[in-house]
């Protein structure tokens, strides 16, 4: 910490994340609160975790969210690391702009609009709407984010790796699994992780394209929600929380402990 | 690298060396040839109706400017471009069409391009394992690369965690694991200091000589071309202005381009007086009362306008005049001194504002040269010195 913070200094980096975590700070507590008013504070009870754990509802939303999420994540990596390959690689073709507009489009886009564009798409084409037009809604919208944080690496990869595999005698196509796809790997499961959550959370898109029998976990407390905050609910979103809390510590320290890992690296060659 | 290879070639390398000289013999058939080659990047055209033949064993050299084409006439070898138009053929067989991975030549990249996810190890068998060679043999073919290029500590180390100078040791014997037709080197001491950059050549040369291989070099640094390379081809946008021996190069170059790109170099604008068989006459521009007299048959006709390629440590400084009358002289004036430790540089300005260079060895331990600012003195050079350059 740089000496001389001044009292300005302290006082808006306070009310920053005052800002920012008071209220889940407050939801964190109240599911551990044994009133069923959720603003009446009881006394501490997980009360609220087992009842939870009882409501098949709001489990089988929960496996419905992370199937949707796991299969959206996966596919668009797939489709998003290949039009990052094909944008930064193949410099240009005719309709390149039209086609880097139209990956980045849904980036911009309203989810309101992606979600009613979606939904008309389906009902024309008629497919039973559910778990399948969900995640291929959330293929859509995911994709381009996968798509900009492959590209951004790309575009340092140094091409002459590449080059050099062709030369020693290696395919193009093995060449991309042997020595694009492990050095570009950070991104793609960066990318992976972003579609990941961004499918974790999404209501409004989900709530366009789901039909019958498939509810996510953000659709199911949302309607619970409508009929009054329940201890419960704040449970559900304290889990949610505690995951993605994991999950990204978990990421920073891995990156950190490589970072520290190759500073070594470079100090021992540069000494021997 | 090691030094039983260094003594082994130190005693043959010589006379190998001098006898050395296929692209004088007509019936040497060429390992590469280069037909007509044409490359074009849209409007600019990269190569120009280029033909060249490189012979087997040989160190070759493609020297030019950056942009100047030497490169994409490499990277057409390799197989990362096509040609536009022409031929081009390693061993007889037509190259072009043929993807580079099917192309019995490697390349050792200006950046090394090592994988930065594999071992040392795992980098130098990559090509050995694409050709399904046996676990064995790739055993053996990499302990020998390793101890080829002393790396043999540091096989299970990760390139990042290599110094420069070994992380160029590891691109070069991956390169030659495969014992390819020919070593294609993309600039391949430009990022190394000058100390390791002059030792690494040496050992380019003898491994070169002891594998028995075809070198093919792209450089941009003379003295490299100079040092490694049994031909040298200069270019410039995309042509080849003289391809010939390090020294002839150096001494007979073609053209002012290449006199001025290729070392250090005072270029005189003269007229032509007389020409006879083996000796010019010349009267040089800058000193118009004095004639020169340059030993070498010339294709000019007297009267036109020439000039003469005057390479500084050919041409000597005195405060005297020069006792023997053959040597061409002209008086001048010091203008600035360079003092290198191994030579001193005088700048002289001649008579017409024209300032030329010339080199003089410090051959003993005066702190005072006897030749200094403002001095009036004599520059002077023998015939067989200076070149007539009549483009």
């Amino acid at each position: 910490m740089r000496k001389g913070l001044s009292w300005f200094n302290v006082t808006s980096i306070a009310l920053g994340f005052a800002f920012l975590y008071i209220p889940i700070v407050l939801l964190v507590i109240y599911s551990f609160n044994a009133s069923r008013m959720v603003t009446v504070w009881a006394g501490f009870s997980t009360h609220w975790y087992w009842q939870l754990f009882q409501n098949q509802q709001l489990l089988d939303a929960a496996w419905v969210t992370l199937r949707v999420a796991f299969l959206t994540a996966t596919v668009a990596t797939v489709l998003g690391t290949l039009a990052a390959i094909t944008l930064t690689r193949y410099g240009r073709f005719t309709g390149r702009t039209l086609f880097s507009g139209m990956v980045y489009a849904p980036l911009v886009m309203p989810e309101v609009i992606t979600g009613l564009s979606l939904l008309l798409l389906f009902v024309a084409v008629d497919i039973d709407r559910g778990f399948w037009t969900i995640t291929l809604a959330h293929i859509t919208f995911t994709l381009c984010f996968v798509s900009v944080v492959v590209q951004s690496r790309l575009v340092t990869f140094d091409r002459s790796l590449e080059e050099a595999a062709l030369d020693l005698g290696c395919p193009p196509f093995k060449t991309f699994f042997v020595v694009t796809l492990p050095i570009i790997l950070p991104a793609v499961i960066s990318g992976w992780m972003l579609a990941f959550t961004l499918s974790l959370d999404d209501l409004v898109i989900a709530s366009f394209t789901t039909g019958p029998g498939a509810t996510t976990l953000p659709m199911r407390i949302y309607s619970q929600v409508r009929l009054g905050v329940t201890p419960e609910i704040n449970a559900a979103c304290t889990i949610l929380i505690a995951i993605v809390t994991v999950v990204v510590i978990v990421v920073s320290i891995m990156t950190k402990r490589q970072e520290i890992e190759r500073q070594k690296a470079e100090r021992l060659a540069a000494a021997g | 690298m090691s030094t039983g290879v260094a003594e082994k070639t130190q005693k043959t390398i010589g006379g190998i060396r001098r006898k050395f000289a296929p692209w004088n013999d007509p019936q040497a058939v060429p390992l590469i040839s280069y037909k007509n080659v044409t490359k074009r990047f849209g409007e600019f055209v990269a190569v120009d109706n280029l033909s060249l033949d490189i012979y087997e064993r040989e160190f070759f050299a493609l020297l030019g400017p950056s942009g100047c084409g030497k490169t994409t006439l490499m990277r057409m070898l390799a197989g990362f471009e096509d040609p536009t138009e022409g031929q081009i053929t390693l061993a007889g067989q037509d190259l072009v069409g043929t993807p580079p991975y099917k192309r019995q030549t490697n390349m050792m990249f200006q950046s090394y391009a090592l994988f930065p996810h594999m071992t040392v190890w795992d980098n130098i068998a990559f090509g050995l394992k694409q050709d399904r060679m046996e676990k064995g043999a790739i055993d053996a073919r990499v302990e020998e690369m390793l101890k080829l290029v002393k790396l043999e500590k540091f096989a299970k180390r990760k390139p990042h965690q290599l110094s420069g100078g070994q992380r160029q040791r590891v691109a070069l014997a991956r390169s030659l694991a495969k014992r390819p037709k020919v070593l294609l080197l993309d600039e391949p001491l430009g990022a190394l200091d000058k100390k390791l950059r002059e030792e690494t050549q040496f050992e380019l040369m003898d491994i070169q000589m002891e594998l028995g291989m075809t070198f093919l070099i792209v450089t941009h640094d003379q003295e490299e071309a100079m040092t490694v390379a049994d031909r040298i081809a200069v270019m410039n946008q995309g042509r080849l202005v003289q391809v010939d021996q390090p020294a002839v190069i150096y001494e007979h170059p073609n053209s002012r381009y290449v006199a001025d790109f290729v070392g250090d170099v005072n270029i005189l604008d003269a007229t032509v007086e007389t020409v006879e068989p083996g000796m010019v006459t010349l009267r040089p521009v800058a000193a118009p009362e004095r004639r020169f007299r340059i030993a070498q048959d010339c294709a000019a006709k007297p009267g036109d306008s020439v000039a003469i390629a005057l390479r500084p440590e050919k041409m000597r400084v005195e405060l005297d005049p020069p006792a023997d009358t053959n040597v061409n002289c002209v008086q001048g004036e010091i203008w600035d001194i360079g003092y290198l430790g191994d030579l001193s540089i005088y700048h002289v300005e001649l008579p017409g504002g024209v300032r030329v260079k010339a080199a003089k060895p410090n051959l003993t331990r005066m702190v005072e040269r006897p030749i200094t600012w403002d001095d009036k003195v004599y520059v002077y050079f023998s015939p067989d010195a200076g070149v007539v350059l009549t483009s």
